[in-house]
């Protein structure tokens, strides 16, 4: 399906576009196998049609709304961003969605609302890795976001890539994209949205602290316990002259989002 | 009739085919990699692909290896121990493709890069402490050094079980979730380390083997 999206300007980040085979064909969402060629092999009949999703906790509005509701009043823009993958991998992509702030306003959140959480479909009948006895994750998929990161311009909620809707693979047909932060934060197939005091419990953490905190900030100078992120891969790479760069500091977004960590020791709130 | 691999080896044209043979196979992984590379057929991430493929064909071939002597003496395949010297040498030939692939693909030979990765990371220091093991053994396999080290030898290759569980940690370390490929092949081992341990004690108890 096409999608009407208005082009926008910003942010154009000039660097070339990860090709749609590649964005689509080269996934971690683990829901649908380890392998990074799984989810686009195993989902394809994910069923997102009809979708729900609840919106919960602290806002005015809670309620079970469907996806076509919920989308409604919100106009598609394009945006391009970089994806940095904690495996230190990355691509540049050009997602279709809208702010994702501009959807919590609409639900009115209490002043109590802290933090956002957001839970990806729990469907074993649908996603075998779910059903993997020796899976490590406990499932549904959780995510979570500071209240003024969600509210931050840059994050959105997609529904399409390059111009298309999202595949399955991709997190059909509703999923978060954080482009500052570590590629897992930008949790997929959500199906619900809820407005807490506490901070969330979010799935990596809770796997492994000592290497997935809570914030996850794209952050080249500190290293992930077991690999370093100071460089990254960009893919496609090519063999013989592998696309190596510097890993960039909040993934090349610092100057707009720095400010909402100011104070903070990143090497503690990794 | 059916002709067994041991009838086969008692002629010499069928020892001398079967040699190829057992020459030939192990290079099938190597030919598939390479094949599928100049189809451009190995997705986004062709570098991690191949580095992923050769490592746990090295693997394989280790716990091959480490296979022949249970098996010769379970399934009484005598056999089978004219190939282990092979098989050996091929779980080093992949470890060398295994580490130049790593160096190529995904470092390019950045001196910087090649120097963080073999200072800081623990799962590639293993690794590397690993293959340079399998360098040693591989270098005295030839007879000249088997005579040359006499009973030293032995004791020497006693490093393959070693460097076997360190080339399993080098694997495991590198998991994010999902641990059901790296059990199955650490309980391979455990299963082949286990029925050392086990004739070793027979021995200890004055017990001896046939073979």
């Amino acid at each position: 399906t096409k999608l009407r999206a208005a082009k926008a300007g910003d942010p154009v980040t000039g660097e070339s576009l990860t090709p749609y085979t590649d964005v689509t064909g080269h996934n971690n969402f683990y829901e649908f196998g380890l392998g990074k060629e799984d989810p686009k092999a195993k989902a394809q009949n994910f069923n997102t049609d009809p979708w729900k999703v609840e919106i919960s906790g602290e806002v005015g509005k809670p309620g079970t709304y469907t996806l076509e509701d919920l989308l409604k009043p919100h106009a598609l823009e394009e945006r391009i961003y970089r994806l940095r993958c904690v495996e230190a991998w990355s691509m540049v992509i050009p997602w279709v969605g809208f702010p994702l702030g501009d959807l919590i306003k609409r639900f009115e959140p209490t002043g109590n609302a802290k933090y956002v959480e957001f839970t990806t479909l729990q469907d074993p009948a649908q996603m075998p890795g779910q059903r993997s006895f020796f899976s490590t994750l406990d499932w549904p998929y959780v995510e979570g976001l500071r209240m003024d990161e969600a509210m931050h311009p840059l994050a959105i909620l997609a529904v399409g890539v390059y111009g298309d809707a999202l595949p399955p693979q991709n997190g059909a047909p509703l999923r978060l994209v954080v482009p500052w932060k570590y590629g897992f934060k930008s949790i997929k197939s959500i199906v619900r949205i809820r407005l807490t005091e506490e901070m969330p419990k979010v799935t990596w953490n809770q796997t492994a602290p000592s290497e997935y905190g809570f914030y996850a900030n794209v952050n080249p100078k500190v290293d992930h316990p077991r690999w370093s992120q100071a460089t990254e891969r960009r893919l496609p790479s090519s063999l013989f002259s592998p696309h190596i760069i510097d890993t960039r500091m909040f993934n090349g977004y610092a100057d707009q989002v720095a400010h909402l960590y100011s104070g903070m020791d990143l090497r503690k709130w990794f | 009739m059916v002709l067994s691999i041991a009838d086969i080896h008692r002629s010499s044209t069928g020892r001398r085919v079967f040699w190829w043979l057992m020459f030939l196979l192990p290079l099938m992984p190597l030919a598939w990699i390479v094949f599928k590379t100049l189809e451009q057929d190995l997705g986004a991430d062709p570098a991690q692909t191949i580095v992923t493929f050769l490592g746990l064909w090295t693997l394989r071939f280790l716990l091959i290896t480490l296979a022949v002597t249970p098996v010769r003496r379970v399934f009484g395949w005598l056999w089978a121990q004219r190939y282990r010297r092979m098989y050996g040498l091929y779980t080093l030939f992949y470890a060398c493709l295994h580490l130049l692939a790593f160096a190529t693909f995904i470092l390019g030979w950045r001196p910087d890069l090649i120097a963080r990765e073999l200072s800081e990371r623990p799962y590639i220091i293993v690794g590397f402490i690993a293959w340079l093991g399998l360098v040693a053994l591989g270098m005295t396999s030839t007879r000249g050094w088997v005579r040359r080290l006499g009973r030293r030898w032995q004791q020497l290759h006693y490093l393959v079980y070693p460097i076997a569980v360190l080339a399993m940690i080098h694997f495991a370390w590198l998991i994010r979730a999902g641990f059901g490929q790296v059990l199955f092949y650490a309980l391979l081992l455990a299963l082949l380390l286990g029925y050392r341990v086990k004739s070793l004690v027979k021995r200890r108890a004055g017990i001896v083997h046939p073979s």
